[in-house]
């Protein structure tokens, strides 16, 4: 299968090398071409293309017209937008994905006839309103433009917050824990929860403070 | 008339400086308050500061009550992203569009929504001032851009 991926970020260089793996044929558009080079050092050059996927020149160079799949991944839900109506008006591809970011725009993407949207920010919002296995949570990786991330941690013997209670904590600045998974059972995290051994924590931690989170909770 | 014009740049602040010199009412969303000095001081325009990609900025602007609509930023996608979250969520029936890319524009044209293309237009006219020949409408401009082979 042939697919095209647009937006080099956090999330779509992973699709690309999960895909690439995958043994598909995938081309990754980025706009900033000294961001394109690095890309292209890490899955070949010859699975990036720099450009404007936005662009209808672009689009026809990168194959639109014969591509199996076009994946929206920009941080601009606006760009993922005009992308996935432009493939899929103009170049007549039939399977589309667009990232949306801002969750009150999924009804925009399905009234126009994009049905297969992923909202890192939804996921979040449904994770603290009702209990998902984090292994759904994780393929998400990098929110928020990338500054977001998604770590977890696993407790260990000589973690120094065993049996602290979670607002005992002095956590980095921009950081929350989010959810416990104590042996089958997920646990939302309240002020009020102790850390047991073999807990795995699940935190949303800007990307400055990650080190420092990883630094708290293990010795 | 009711009318919502989200983008207060060069095109944005003369048209509705335009419209309400006529009587219509006009609201602007924009983004960067300091735009807003296109407008002088003592325009009627209600400003909303937002983006038209948000839904409480839209509401804040009324803009179901809107009988036209004009998305007139610099961002050809913002453009048409608010141009169809503004017709299709919140049902208004008149929507313009800017679009600077001409051939994007062709392919939103092509879809049922109204774009112009400031480029095509300018050498339109441009052409026709030189070859001393009246100047045409704009579907006529639009119709410049050659069509890519698809």
């Amino acid at each position: 299968m042939y697919m095209i991926l647009i937006g080099g970020g956090n999330v779509g260089l992973y699709l690309a090398k999960r895909l690439l793996s995958g043994g598909h044929e995938v081309l990754l558009l980025e706009r900033d071409p000294r961001h394109a080079q690095r890309l292209a050092s890490i899955i070949g050059s010859e699975n990036v293309m720099v450009g404007d996927g936005c662009e209808m020149l672009t689009q026809k160079d990168a194959g639109f017209g014969r591509a199996d799949v076009v994946v929206a991944v920009t941080g601009e839900d606006e760009d993922n937008l005009v992308v996935c109506q432009m493939a899929k008006v103009v170049w007549h591809c039939d399977r589309v994905l667009a990232r949306v970011n801002d969750p009150s725009h999924e009804t925009v993407f399905e009234q126009i006839g994009i049905d297969d949207t992923v909202s890192a920010t939804g996921i979040i919002h449904a994770l603290l309103e009702q209990q998902i296995r984090p292994d759904v949570m994780l393929p998400v990786g990098a929110l928020a433009k990338g500054n977001l991330e998604v770590v977890e941690v696993v407790l260990g013997p000589r973690s120094p917050v065993l049996h602290k209670r979670v607002r005992d904590l002095i956590l980095p600045p921009h950081t929350n824990i989010v959810y416990i998974l104590r042996g089958e059972q997920g646990l939302l995290v309240h002020g009020d929860t102790e850390l047991e051994i073999d807990d795995m924590l699940v935190a949303l931690v800007s990307r400055d403070h990650a080190l420092e989170l990883r630094a708290l909770l293990e010795p | 008339m009711n009318v919502v014009i989200f983008g207060c740049g060069r095109t944005g602040a003369t048209l509705a400086l335009q419209l309400t010199s006529m009587g219509h009412e006009v609201t602007i969303i924009e983004q960067n308050p300091a735009a807003l000095r296109r407008l002088g001081n003592d325009h009627t325009c209600r400003i909303v500061i937002g983006s038209g990609l948000d839904d409480d900025v839209l509401l804040q602007a009324n803009v179901s009550r809107a009988n036209y609509f004009f998305a007139l930023t610099r961002g050809d996608n913002t453009n048409l992203m608010s141009a169809q979250i503004v017709k299709l969520k919140y049902g208004v029936e008149n929507v313009c569009v800017k679009v600077a890319d001409p051939l994007r524009a062709a392919a939103y044209r092509n879809m049922g929504y109204h774009c112009i293309n400031p480029s095509s237009l300018t050498a339109g006219m441009m052409r026709d001032w030189m070859i001393d020949a009246p100047y045409q409408t704009v579907d006529q401009y639009n119709n410049l851009v050659t069509e890519l082979e698809i």
